[in-house]
C-alpha cells in the first residue's frame, strides 16, 4: 500500500506540512517496496482558487490509500478524497514525516 | 516553535492592539505575522522598517493585444462579467471587473488576448522596535483576498522562525469567516478570539468558532470591553464553557487603547495601569496553555 | 438618490450610521435601506419590521450529465478557478468555487455540462412603516459575493421608484464586493474613526473612491477620542466632512444592545440633520 504524507521537504526527517490544499510536498511511502519518493505540488499550492480540490486530484493521480496531514482538508478538498476512497489521517501537522509514521502505525492519528 | 493565531470575526474589537501587545511581551522570542493584509494595521504600533518589499501576483486578467485584434467582438459577446468593452471602437477590458476566468482567450480567433499575472500588492519583511522580524503586507485597491497573500505572509514567518529557532510565530488574522481566514488559522497551535460583549459580537464569535472547530484547533477566548453589557458578557461566558473554550480575560471598555494607538505605542509601553498587567498575565497564560 | 455608507476598516461605525440615518429619514419620508455587507449583515439586528418578502437567490453552476460526457477533458482544463475536476472516470464540480463564466459549459464538445441554478443565499424583504429593509446573506461557504450583490441591487432597482432614497450598507475594505457595491452610486459616505488605525484604513478607502471617481464625504465617529489627523487628512485633501458623532460610552452601550441612538443621544440627532443637509444640497445640485 502506499501512503501519502503533506511535507516540507522531501526526507523522512523532513517537517510534515499541516496544510493539504497548500502542501509545498507529497511524500509518497511505498510499504511494499519500502521506497519513499517525493512529489513537488508547489505548482498546486501556488494558485489563487481551488487549491485543495486541484491537490486532492493530484494526490488521486499518486495512487495512495492513505493520506497523513496535519489540519485536514477543506470541505471542496474531502469530498474529492472521499471520492477516491483515501482514507485520512490528521494531528500530525507538528511532527516529522518519520515521527508522523510511527504515530499512524501506533494507531494514535485521529481519522478524519 | 508554536503559532498563535488571533482573530476576531467583526472588526474594531481590539483584536490588533493586543496582538501587537502580545508580540510587544514576546521580545525576540517571536516573529510576528500581519495577515489582517486588507487592513493592515499592525505597522502603526510596531513601527517595521519596510527593508524588504517584494510584488505578489495572484490570479489572471485579460488582456488584449490591440495590434492583432479584428474587433470580431466574440470575447464581449462571451464575457459574463461584463468586463470587455468597445471605447472608440477598440475593445477594452475593464480591469475591476475581469474575473480572470480565461474564456476569451481560449475562444479568441486571433489569439491576441493573453492572461497575464495580476500583481495585487506588495509583502515585507522587516525589523521592528523590539528587534524581531515582522512579516506584513498590502493587498492592491479592488484587488481579491483569495487567501494566497496571507498563505504567502505565514509562510515566510514561519521560515524565519525555523531558521532562527523562535519559540513563537504571532499572527495577527484576517477579518471574516472566508478563504482569507482559514488561510491565516492553518497550522494554528493555538487560536485567540478577541471579541466583545454586543449583539453583533456574540453573533460573529459564533460564527467565527465554527471555522475553528471544524479545523480542531486549541482555543481561548478574550472579551474586550465586557463592562458595556453585563448581559451578553454573561452569554458569551456561557458560550466559552459549553464549547470548552479556555476564557483568558475580560478587560474592561478603556480608551487606553485608543490613547496607546495615537501614540504610536503598544499598551504595553503605554499604559501605566491595570490594564497592562491583565495583558501580561493574559500572555503568560497563553503559553502556559499551549506549552 | 443612491448612497452608500463604507469604510476602510471594520468596526468604525458603519452599520450603526447606516440604521440610524435610514430610520430617522423615515420618520418623515419614503427610504430603502440594503445591507450588502452580505457575508456579515448586520443591520437587521437594529431593524424592527415585518417581513414583506423572502426568496432564495440563485447563481449559474455547471451540473455534469455523466450519460453525455466522453471524459476528453476540456472542461478542466478550461477552468481557471479548478471548480471543474476531472477523477478517473467522473467530473466533480464546486459550486463554491464557480465564478460562472460558462467557459466548460459552453466549451464542452457533447453538452455535458449545462448550467444550472444553485443556491448562493437569502434576499429578504422588511418593511416598517416608511422604511424598507432589504438584507441579502450569503450562505457559509460561499465565496463569491458580488453575484449576490449584483443581484440584490436589481431588487431594490425593480420594486423601488428612482426618486426615493437609497441606503447601501457595504462592506468594509476595498475589494471587489465594495467596488460592486459603490460603483452606480452618487455619493459615498466613508465613516472613519480619529485614530491612526482609522486614518490608514480611511487614506485606502479615499484612493478607492478616487479610482472609481465617486463623490465622497467624511463621517468622523467617536469624535473626541484620538487625535485631529483624520480632520486634518480631510482639510488638506479638500474632502468634505459631513458630521462628527461623539465619542460616548452610551453609544457603545446601546450598540450592544442592537439599540438605535439617535433618540437617545441628542447630539447624533443633531449630527444626522448635517448630513441630510449635506446630502439635500447635494441633490439640487447644489454641492460641487
Amino acid at each position: 500500500m502506499k501512503i501519502a504524507f503533506t511535507t516540507k521537504g522531501t526526507e523522512w526527517d523532513s517537517m510534515m506540512d499541516p496544510r493539504f490544499g497548500r502542501t509545498e510536498f507529497f511524500l509518497i511511502y511505498d510499504e511494499e517496496h519500502d521506497e519513499l519518493k517525493p512529489h513537488d505540488n508547489r505548482s498546486s499550492s501556488n494558485d489563487a482558487h481551488g487549491a485543495g480540490p486541484k491537490t486532492a486530484q493530484v494526490l488521486f493521480g499518486l495512487d495512495s490509500k492513505v493520506l497523513i496531514t496535519g489540519n485536514g482538508p477543506g470541505g471542496n478538498a474531502a469530498s474529492v478524497l472521499k471520492k477516491a476512497r483515501i482514507d485520512i489521517y490528521v494531528g500530525a501537522g507538528d511532527m516529522t514525516v518519520r515521527q508522523a509514521w510511527e504515530a499512524y502505525k501506533e494507531g494514535k492519528l485521529k481519522k478524519f | 516553535m508554536k503559532e498563535i493565531v488571533i482573530i476576531s470575526g467583526k472588526g474594531g474589537t481590539g483584536k490588533t492592539s493586543l496582538t501587537a501587545s502580545f508580540a510587544y511581551l514576546g521580545g525576540s522570542d517571536i516573529v510576528v505575522a500581519d495577515c489582517d493584509v486588507d487592513a493592515a494595521d499592525m505597522h502603526l504600533l510596531l513601527q517595521p522598517d519596510f527593508a524588504r518589499a517584494e510584488d505578489f501576483y495572484s490570479g489572471e486578467l485579460a488582456k488584449i493585444h490591440t495590434d492583432n485584434c479584428t474587433q470580431c467582438g466574440k470575447c464581449a459577446e462571451i464575457c459574463r462579467f461584463d468586463a470587455i468593452s468597445v471605447i472608440d471602437g477598440m475593445h477594452i477590458v475593464d480591469s475591476l471587473s475581469c474575473e480572470g476566468c480565461g474564456y476569451c482567450a481560449r475562444i479568441c480567433p486571433t489569439d491576441t488576448i493573453e492572461n497575464v499575472s495580476m500583481n495585487v500588492g506588495k509583502w515585507y519583511l522587516s525589523s521592528i522596535k523590539t528587534g524581531s522580524v515582522m512579516v506584513h503586507a498590502k493587498l492592491g485597491i479592488g484587488a481579491d483576498n483569495s487567501g494566497k497573500l496571507v498563505a504567502k505572509v505565514k509562510n515566510e514567518a514561519k521560515r524565519l522562525a525555523e531558521e532562527t529557532n523562535k519559540e513563537y510565530i504571532i499572527v495577527d488574522g484576517s477579518p471574516g469567516i472566508g478563504c482569507p481566514v482559514v488561510s491565516s488559522l492553518s497550522g494554528a497551535s493555538f487560536v485567540v478570539l478577541v471579541t466583545e460583549p454586543s449583539v453583533s459580537g456574540l453573533h460573529d464569535l459564533k460564527r467565527v468558532y465554527e471555522l475553528v472547530k471544524k479545523f480542531n484547533l486549541k482555543a481561548g477566548c478574550i472579551i474586550n470591553k465586557s463592562d458595556i453589557n453585563e448581559k451578553v458578557t454573561q452569554e458569551i461566558e456561557t458560550f466559552l464553557r459549553e464549547k470548552n473554550i479556555l476564557h483568558i480575560v475580560n478587560l474592561p471598555y478603556d480608551e487606553q487603547f485608543t490613547k496607546a494607538m495615537t501614540n504610536g505605542q503598544t499598551i504595553i509601553e503605554y499604559d501605566k495601569n491595570g490594564l497592562k498587567q491583565m495583558i501580561v498575565d493574559s500572555w503568560n497564560k497563553i503559553k502556559q496553555t499551549i506549552n | 438618490m443612491k448612497i452608500a455608507i463604507a469604510s476602510g476598516k471594520g468596526g468604525t461605525g458603519k452599520t450603526t450610521l447606516s440604521v440610524n440615518l435610514s430610520a430617522y429619514l423615515a420618520e418623515k419620508e419614503e427610504v430603502v435601506l440594503s445591507d450588502l455587507d452580505v457575508e456579515e449583515p448586520n443591520s437587521g439586528l437594529f431593524i424592527n419590521a415585518m417581513a414583506v418578502h423572502e426568496e432564495e437567490k440563485y447563481k449559474m453552476v455547471p451540473v455534469w450529465k455523466e450519460d453525455q460526457c466522453t471524459l476528453c477533458g476540456i472542461c478542466q482544463e478550461v477552468c481557471n478557478f479548478h471548480a471543474v475536476i476531472q477523477l478517473g472516470e467522473m467530473i466533480m464540480v464546486f459550486p463554491e468555487l464557480c465564478h460562472g463564466c460558462y467557459a466548460c459549459s459552453e466549451l464542452c464538445p457533447t453538452d455535458a455540462l449545462p448550467m444550472v441554478p444553485k443556491k448562493m443565499g437569502m434576499l429578504k424583504h422588511l418593511r416598517n412603516d416608511k422604511l424598507s429593509f432589504i438584507e441579502s446573506r450569503l450562505d457559509i461557504g460561499e465565496e463569491q459575493a458580488v453575484p449576490l450583490i449584483k443581484q440584490s441591487h436589481e431588487y431594490v432597482d425593480e420594486h423601488f421608484p428612482d426618486d426615493i432614497i437609497r441606503i447601501y450598507d457595504s462592506p468594509p475594505g476595498t475589494s471587489c464586493p465594495v467596488i460592486e457595491v459603490t460603483k452606480d452610486v452618487d455619493f459615498v459616505i466613508l465613516v472613519t474613526e480619529p485614530t491612526p488605525f482609522g486614518l490608514h484604513d480611511l487614506k485606502l478607502a479615499v484612493e478607492t473612491m478616487k479610482e472609481l471617481k465617486k463623490p465622497f464625504g467624511v463621517v468622523v465617529n467617536r469624535h473626541g477620542i484620538g487625535n485631529d489627523e483624520v480632520l486634518h487628512y480631510c482639510e488638506d485633501e479638500d474632502i468634505p466632512v459631513l458630521a462628527k458623532i461623539p465619542n460616548d460610552r452610551k453609544i457603545a452601550v446601546l450598540y450592544s444592545e442592537g439599540k438605535l441612538i439617535y433618540n437617545e443621544v441628542p447630539e447624533v440627532k443633531q449630527e444626522l440633520d448635517k448630513i441630510i443637509a449635506y446630502l439635500r444640497k447635494l441633490k439640487q445640485g447644489g454641492v460641487q
